[in-house]
């Protein structure tokens, strides 16, 4: 019977075609309006390396000491640091005390072409060691992550992304060819295959939305060479000057993550660091009592607040919206409904029974949100244009819709409206036929 | 086929209770053409209703085809209405969006047949009542007559045990009219149950019993020849 009912929906959206449209796109407007908020809610909350972001594990160690005017625990400036200095993380990669690790940092360097007919430009750098690649299970197109004698050797190799190689190599294999980064060659090493993790879970520090860098070295070179931080770097106190002063002090620029696959490995972990920074106390760096945090991935992010409570509340605004675009297609439904009480009425004295009068018009509500679906998608479509126009360019990946968006806009188009349906439906099965008849 | 005894039909308000029927007894046989009349609101159309499973009555017993039908839940009225029942109506009431063939076809579907079987069954039916050249034209393209017969080609599409006709020619002009009443009169020959309700003497009388109905109840039992009532009517 669902082929004959999905027939007569058809027949009976057909029938009157402005009230159809209207019930259409007060449904579409509706889902439009939510899905545009919902697309972006999700790009920014959602697990960006699944199957692996509980065994991931961010590290804050306390180095700075309780703040005095510290309103107590949970308060903002309780927080523990959310990077670490150059000493603890250089610390923590020589104590080697996680199955794989990275510092890490963001800076930026020009690139001069080989071919002469390209400009040079700015690249965004990320420096890291060897483990970042693994760690993070990064694709690679072509070749492979620099080794970890690279990484002791200060070597100059670097793996960059697909998009650079294309604009730099047309897609071929650059593996073993070089590029020139401010005045210095590197070896390529790796070409990586797409890979932009939403959100930039790694480094949440500045650009959380962006695509990241365009090219990868060792974190041990970009020391030597002196790169600067491109991110947040924050200090306390007076820090000493120059770079070798940068090192040395107290500020804090570095980012550290460490894979630890089972609980046993990140208690064993817990407790390494906080005996690290009782050593520290005891060598006289550190004056208070030892203070670090693990966070795997999830945490992290919900501890850095990916998601503003702006967007939290566009999304709910947006959704009371549709609630109300769905309010105006029931009644519009009802309208309908109710405008062909005869012909339910003859269906009746047929022999249709109230299950099966109910079933059809479940159906055309089912087939009116399909239809909301489609117009929702181009609403959705156009809502996420409008949003990357305003947007930054940094944050544009947030606007990209995929399988799993636009399932979601269906599925939420066909749902809405089936209990948007629910009261002209459960009317139309009241429909007594003997009034109908004793009408006419 | 039909039996209804002491049945009774009220519908209460807060401060009034009001009879279309009361203690109203009527048999039908099989194979019997009973027309069914009386003055406007005696109650015709709600003994029709009731009949027709299509509302439930107050008090008394009620048996279709020997089944009895009091406190018979949706499902089962539906499926007993779509079942022995076939309906046909003063309005038609054709469905517009379907052709002539998929009106015909609603009971069927209802009735759970394949597709083979109900394309017999509507050919048959379209052939019976003449109209099987019109199968793809829809309501609006026909006559009032040629819509009538597509509705009792639909009643008569299930094989039903009892055909009830509500005032089928009040809609049709004279002579569409006498072609709809020589149908009805065909199939009764052919073994027919009919039940009909009509205002008009001359078509009740063509009927082969008549029971009239005045304030809800059955007043007169007609006995007389139907012959002699023809004569009685046009004088």
């Amino acid at each position: 019977m669902f082929a004959y009912y999905f027939g007569l929906a058809i027949r009976s959206l057909k029938r009157n075609v402005v009230l159809t449209v209207l019930i259409i796109a007060a449904i579409g407007v509706g889902i439009g309006a939510s899905m545009t908020t919902l697309t972006v809610f999700r790009a920014m909350g959602s697990d960006p390396i699944p199957g692996k972001s509980d065994q991931l594990f961010t590290v804050q160690i306390d180095n700075w000491g309780p703040n005095p005017e510290s309103s107590g625990p949970g308060s903002k400036s309780h927080r523990l640091q959310d990077q670490l200095s150059y000493t603890d993380a250089m610390a923590l990669m020589k104590a080697h005390a996680a199955k794989r690790q990275s510092a890490m940092y963001a800076s930026g360097v020009s690139l001069t072409p080989a071919n002469p007919d390209l400009l040079p430009f700015q690249l965004h750098i990320r420096a890291a060691f060897t483990d970042f690649f693994p760690m993070f299970e990064v694709p690679f197109l072509y070749g492979a992550p620099w080794s970890a004698a690279d990484d002791t050797a200060h070597a100059q190799v670097v793996v960059i992304t697909r998009a650079l190689n294309d604009k730099l190599f047309a897609g071929a294999n650059s593996v073993g060819k070089t590029l020139n980064l401010e005045g210095h060659e590197y070896r390529i090493a790796g070409v990586l295959d797409t890979w932009a993790p939403i959100p930039k879970f790694y480094d949440l520090n500045d650009e959380r939305f962006s695509k990241g860098a365009d090219v990868y070295l060792p974190f041990t070179r970009a020391i030597d060479e002196q790169m600067e931080a491109w991110g947040s770097v924050n200090c306390r106190d007076n820090a000493e000057s120059g770079w070798q002063g940068r090192l040395r002090s107290e500020c804090i620029w570095v980012q550290y993550w460490a894979e630890l696959p089972t609980s046993a490995e990140q208690g064993a972990y817990r407790r390494f660091l906080d005996n690290y920074a009782a050593e520290q106390r005891s060598a006289g760096r550190f004056h208070w009592a030892p203070r670090t945090a693990l966070q795997n991935v999830r945490e992290w992010m919900v501890y850095q607040q990916i998601i503003p409570d702006e967007v939290r509340i566009l999304v709910l605004v947006s959704f009371s919206f549709l609630f109300v675009c769905l309010l105006n297609a029931m009644g519009l439904m009802l309208a309908k409904t109710m405008g062909r009480s005869r012909d339910i009425g003859v269906r009746r004295a047929l022999g249709a029974t109230r299950r099966a009068v109910f079933a059809q018009c479940l159906i055309e509500s089912g087939v009116v949100g399909l239809g909301g679906a489609a117009v929702g998608l181009v609403f959705t479509w156009l809502g996420l244009l409008g949003l990357r126009a305003l947007l930054s360019a940094k944050s544009v990946e947030l606007t990209h819709m995929n399988a799993t968006d636009i399932a979601i806009v269906v599925a939420v188009a066909v749902v809405a409206t089936l209990l948007a349906g629910l009261y002209p439906t459960w009317r139309a099965t009241k429909i007594q036929p003997a009034w109908q008849l004793k009408a006419q | 086929m039909l039996k209804m005894t002491h049945l009774s039909k009220a519908y209460r308000t807060e401060v009034v209770e009001t009879y279309a029927l009361r203690d109203f007894s009527i048999h039908v046989r099989p194979g019997e053409f009973v027309a069914v009349t009386g003055p406007s609101g005696s109650g015709k159309t709600t003994f029709l209703t009731i009949a027709g499973l299509l509302e439930e009555f107050t008090g008394g017993e009620y048996q279709l085809d020997g089944v009895d039908v009091r406190g018979l839940d949706d499902n089962h009225r539906s499926r007993l209405r779509n079942e022995k029942i076939g309906f046909i109506f003063q309005a038609f009431n054709l469905i517009p969006d379907l052709n002539v063939f998929d009106n015909v076809d609603v009971p069927l579907r209802y009735r759970g047949f394949n597709g083979a079987e109900r394309r017999k069954r509507i050919q048959q039916a379209l052939e019976r009542v003449g109209l099987s050249a019109r199968a793809r034209h829809f309501p609006a393209e026909l006559s009032g007559g040629q819509q009538q017969r597509v509705a009792i080609a639909r009643a008569l599409a299930g094989d039903p045990k009892l055909l009830l006709a509500d005032e089928p020619t009040g809609n049709l002009d004279t002579q569409m009219a006498r072609g709809v009443m020589e149908l009805l009169e065909e199939l009764h020959r052919d073994g027919a149950t009919i039940v009909m309700v009509t205002h008009d003497p001359e078509l009740a009388i063509r009927a082969q019993r008549e029971v009239h109905i005045v304030d809800g109840q059955v007043v007169d039992l007609v006995a007389q020849p139907r012959v002699a009532q023809l004569v009685q009517a046009q004088a």
